[in-house]
């Protein structure tokens, strides 16, 4: 009895039209997107200041004349106050000026503006791949394994998933090469001149991330084929196509969706291996070159685009999640 | 303890995975010693060589053998990992266990901040760490122990989080025990073991990621070399010798699964039970594939329903699979409802009266089973199968309404989007005439302003307007049947009048029958014509809802209408209550299900089953002393608790 109480206490009544839910939404979400941003240009920032010894001579080597490393040093700033330095870090970024690449003495803005198409083609593609596979792949399994029926069937597809997610991208990047491209010879194994080039890239990244996915939505399918909601579908006597798509998969494809943002977010920085592996000529072979260089410039612009990427990428995820299910900005409140 | 440890190798899986771990740690320790001399022999008339008998991985570049490489690198990779690993919990323990120590304005910070860095992939954080570090293997240890530090802070706080608010914490504190004292003497030990075991997942990962890095150049830099480093020497020599690849590619695999493996068989060892065992659903599913027909379909024996019956059914049967063989929950039910006509259905809570419900609409679970000899509705067969144009027919003239309309709605949809739907399928209806018809129904169920209702989501309503909508959804075809399932139970008070009423408006306005389940005797007596009282997957009486007070016969009846309070009842008295609990449909005995909990039981309750025997006119009765009078009712406040149960 306690229970229909609380159904009918006021927090669950109808909703006031001039309440504005959207608009605080709005507002809280930005704040925390604001807060985010703020403490990755800082750690972009710091990250240069914390490296051991001094970051230019470490950058031209130990054998570079004295008026060389001062030259340079002062060309990057770094002579100045750190709180001069900082403010000038911050307001090269809103000019978009990301400063000047060490070894290649090209603005920096230029190299990932350069780079940055390939990597995003490559995360977009990949993620593309894994939803339109582990939607339709977790909905299927979600309705063979519903409640009481194919145990054997969900114990084979687990025990998969779990497998194929646990082997990182790389690997099944090397092993792509191996088969496809050394002893079959059908797709190539370096550059992205071509079309076909973007076969095995996407495939390594896109597999993990999509058994993840197909998991969840089987996991999600199970439980909402049990809901409420889904009884009353049927008792309408719509046809079971209707009743799965219609009504069980969009309640299932919200939890699906935040997931889906994760990953994304990790497929953006799970390009750096990939890209690695396939020679891909995007902004990850670039950083590590940088690294090892010890181009700095470089690095701080580059790690800047992926935490922006990743960021964006959770507040898309957020906002479609607030369109999808009306309900989780007022259950945020 | 040690017995939790041991259920960790019972399984094939966790055993396998504690046999590769411990062979991987035999092989960290021998490795370097047996092998480390002749792995870095150069032998350059034999460079890049494909795998031989010699060398069965082949050599790299300089004609060392792969496998010895391999083989020896185990210890490096394995050492590095850990120590990563280890740095991960020690500094997330720290950052986890700060808003602990520190209080709440300075916790709240960390913790702020460790949400901020678990929002960025790992390998963005171990670039970060690498650039400062530098490359090289101090470099990637410390990159991957704190990339890995916010994720084992978060777990540190959700557990810490969790002791401290037991009571011996408080004790604690109001003692004047220090913060930090208390940590360690009664919150760590206790948050230890699930640490352990994410650390050991962890150690898996922070394999792979470390072989991540080292591929990339950014770990172990030559002489020295690990997994990581000899797959970086190898892809570069993958045309000339795959093997150069794929062997630390191998390995790297074998490892990082088997610490993961290990981590999670260790969770699920120390964890609690592992869940049902596949087999005994086999075995109970080939049981009720095995039982022969149980009621064989002879339609000629039975003759035909007089044409206003609506609802025919005869010796339902609803069979479940359950842990110990199949489950009767409704055994051989048979009523008929005519037209306009209103039948209740009451019982407790096991008694079957909402899997009858479920039955007679066809919406019973497909793993349970559904048998009759006769189940109709306006003379279409319930059992035959799903056609599109039985499909049709049901979705127009038979309306469900369920227990909980806020979970009976789905949540994404508009009420509109849901209600019109029936009309697209069913009515060939366009979207915006099966819209029109829903805001006409919605105002037929007197929802005020139904055009702007029709756009809002079901969370926008309150309860007793979602129930009235769902209603109202039922009417948008033209029913001529009503199956409503407890539909006041979660309703609050004061919509409850309002729902019945509706229910009753619409049954006499257009000669609708309906069917009402509920646990309450006096909203069946104040809705129905007739009502049918079950127990235990039975129905044991069933006479007119006006009966109920003065005439019932069977001793269940008598003891649900006792336990009613009325004007006539002294308030300060308990209630009458039914002694003992309902029996469980699992073990239904020979005889009367009610005989333990009945005044009257006798041997022969005891030994036979009473059939359901017509005595006047409607009236039915599954009782061998029906009617007799019973012995003064029992009034004792221990047992208000049946009631509850109700
Ligand atoms: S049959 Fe016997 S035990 Fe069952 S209700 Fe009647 S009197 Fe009670």
């Amino acid at each position: 009895m306690a229970m229909s109480l609380t159904a009918e206490s006021p927090t669950a009544g109808p909703a006031v039209p001039g309440e504005r839910p959207w608009a605080r939404f709005a507002l809280r979400r930005l704040g925390r997107l604001l807060v985010s941003l703020w403490v990755l240009v800082t750690a972009s920032f710091a990250m240069i200041h914390l490296i051991p010894g001094d970051p230019v001579r470490g950058a031209l080597g130990p054998t570079a004349p004295v008026e060389l490393v001062e030259a340079r040093r002062h060309a990057l700033g770094l002579d100045d106050p750190l709180a001069t330095q900082y403010l000038h870090y911050l307001k090269g970024l809103f000019t978009g000026d990301l400063g000047t690449s060490i070894s290649s003495q090209l603005p920096v803005s230029d190299v990932v503006a350069q780079r940055l198409p390939a990597t995003l083609s490559l995360a977009v593609l990949a993620f593309l791949g894994a939803v339109l596979v582990a939607i339709p792949l977790g909905v299927v399994m979600g309705v063979l394994t519903r409640r009481g029926h194919g145990r054997r069937t969900e114990l084979a597809f687990t025990t998969t998933s779990v497998f194929v997610a646990t082997v990182p991208d790389f690997l099944i990047g090397v092993a792509l090469i191996y088969v496809f491209g050394i002893r079959l010879g059908w797709f190539p194994v370096a550059g992205d001149e071509t079309a076909s080039a973007y076969v095995l890239p996407v495939f390594s990244l896109a597999i993990g991330p999509a058994a993840i996915l197909a998991r969840i939505v089987r996991v999600e399918m199970v439980g909402v084929l049990e809901a409420d909601f889904v009884r009353t579908a049927r008792a309408k006597r719509l046809p079971a196509r209707t009743v799965y798509l219609g009504h069980a998969l969009p309640n299932a494809v919200t939890a699906a969706l935040t997931l889906g943002g994760l990953l994304l977010g990790a497929m953006v920085a799970g390009t750096v291996l990939v890209e690695n592996v396939f020679a891909w000529p995007g902004l990850g072979s670039t950083i590590v070159q940088s690294i090892l260089t010890k181009d700095y410039p470089v690095v701080q612009a580059i790690v800047l685009v992926y935490g922006v990427g990743v960021l964006v990428t959770n507040l898309v995820v957020d906002v479609a999640l607030a369109v999808l299910d009306p309900r989780s900005k007022i259950r945020e409140d | 303890m040690q017995g939790r440890w041991s259920r960790v190798v019972r399984t094939p899986l966790g055993l396998t995975a504690t046999v590769f771990v411990v062979a991987l740690l035999a092989l960290a320790c021998l490795g370097p010693v047996l092998w480390g001399a002749d792995a870095d022999v150069v032998d350059t008339d034999n460079i890049l060589a494909a795998p031989s008998g010699e060398h069965w991985a082949g050599t790299d570049n300089l004609g060392r053998d792969i496998l010895l490489r391999v083989l020896v690198a185990c210890r490096l990779s394995m050492l590095l990992a850990l120590m990563a690993i280890v740095l991960a919990v020690v500094v997330g323990l720290l950052l986890g266990a700060a808003p602990f120590v520190l209080g709440r304005r300075t916790g709240r910070l960390v913790t702020a901040a460790v949400n901020i860095a678990v929002a960025f992939p790992g390998i963005l954080l171990a670039l970060f760490f690498a650039v400062v570090f530098g490359a090289g293997a101090t470099g990637a240890v410390m990159a991957i122990g704190l990339a890995g530090a916010p994720a084992f802070a978060r777990l540190t706080q959700t557990l810490v989080a969790g002791i401290a608010a037991r009571d011996y914490i408080a004790a604690a504190r109001m003692a004047g025990v220090g913060r930090v004292r208390i940590l360690f003497r009664h919150v760590l030990p206790n948050i230890a073991e699930p640490l352990v075991v994410n650390a050991t997942i962890g150690a898996g990962n922070a394999l792979l990621s470390f072989a991540g890095l080292s591929f990339l150049g950014l770990g172990v830099q030559s002489p020295s070399y690990d997994w990581g480093r000899l797959l970086y020497d190898g892809i570069a020599a993958i045309y000339v010798n795959a093997a150069a690849a794929l062997t630390p590619g191998a390995a790297v695999l074998v490892a990082g699964l088997a610490f993961n493996l290990f981590g999670e068989s260790v969770a699920k060892g120390l964890g609690v039970s592992v869940g049902v065992g596949l087999r005994t659903v086999a075995t109970t599913r080939a049981v009720v594939a095995a039982e022969p027909e149980a009621a064989a379909h002879d339609d000629e024996d039975v003759p035909e329903p007089s044409s206003d019956v609506v609802l025919d059914v005869r010796d339902l049967e609803v069979t479940f699979p359950g842990p110990a063989g199949p489950v009767r929950l409704v055994r051989g039910v048979s009523f008929e409802v005519r037209r306009g006509e209103a039948v209740g259905i009451v019982g407790e809570s096991g008694s079957g009266k909402s899997m009858t419900a479920l039955a007679i609409t066809r919406l019973v679970a497909d793993h349970g089973r559904v048998d009759a000899t006769r189940l109709d509705l306006l003379g279409t067969d319930l059992l035959a199968p799903d056609t599109a144009v039985r499909r049709r027919m049901l979705g127009t003239s038979l309306a469900m309404v369920f227990q909980d309309p806020m979970t009976s709605f789905n949540p994404t949809r508009r009420i509109g989007a849901q209600l019109a739907e029936v009309a697209t399928h069913h009515q060939g209806m366009t979207r915006r005439e099966a819209t029109a018809r829903a805001v006409d129904r919605l105002t037929a169920v007197r929802i005020p302003d139904a055009a702007t209702r029709v756009r809002q989501y079901p969370h926008e309503f309150s309860g007793g307007m979602r129930q009235r909508a769902m209603i109202g959804m039922g009417l948008m075809g033209k029913p001529s049947l009503i199956v409503a399932d407890e539909p006041t139970t979660a309703l609050d008070v004061t919509v409850q009048q309002q729902v019945l009423d509706l229910l009753t408006a619409i049954r006499e306005a257009d000669d609708v029958a309906l069917v009402l389940i509920s646990h309450d005797v006096t909203v069946v007596g104040e809705v129905c014509d007739r009502v049918m009282v079950m127990y235990a997957g039975r129905v044991v009486e069933d006479l007119p809802a006006a009966d109920l007070a003065t005439a019932a016969r069977h001793p269940y009846t008598r003891a649900l209408v006792e336990a009613v309070p009325d004007m006539a009842t002294d308030l300060t008295r308990p209630l009458a209550t039914i002694p003992g609990r309902p029996v469980s449909p699992a073990d239904a005995p020979v005889g009367c299900a009610y005989a333990d909990r009945c005044p009257l039981a006798d041997a022969r309750c005891r030994a036979e089953d009473p059939p359901l025997v017509a005595d006047s006119g409607r009236h039915r009765v599954a009782c061998w002393h029906a009617g007799e009078p019973l012995p003064p009712v029992r009034m004792t406040d221990d047992l208000v608790e049946t009631v509850e149960s109700l």
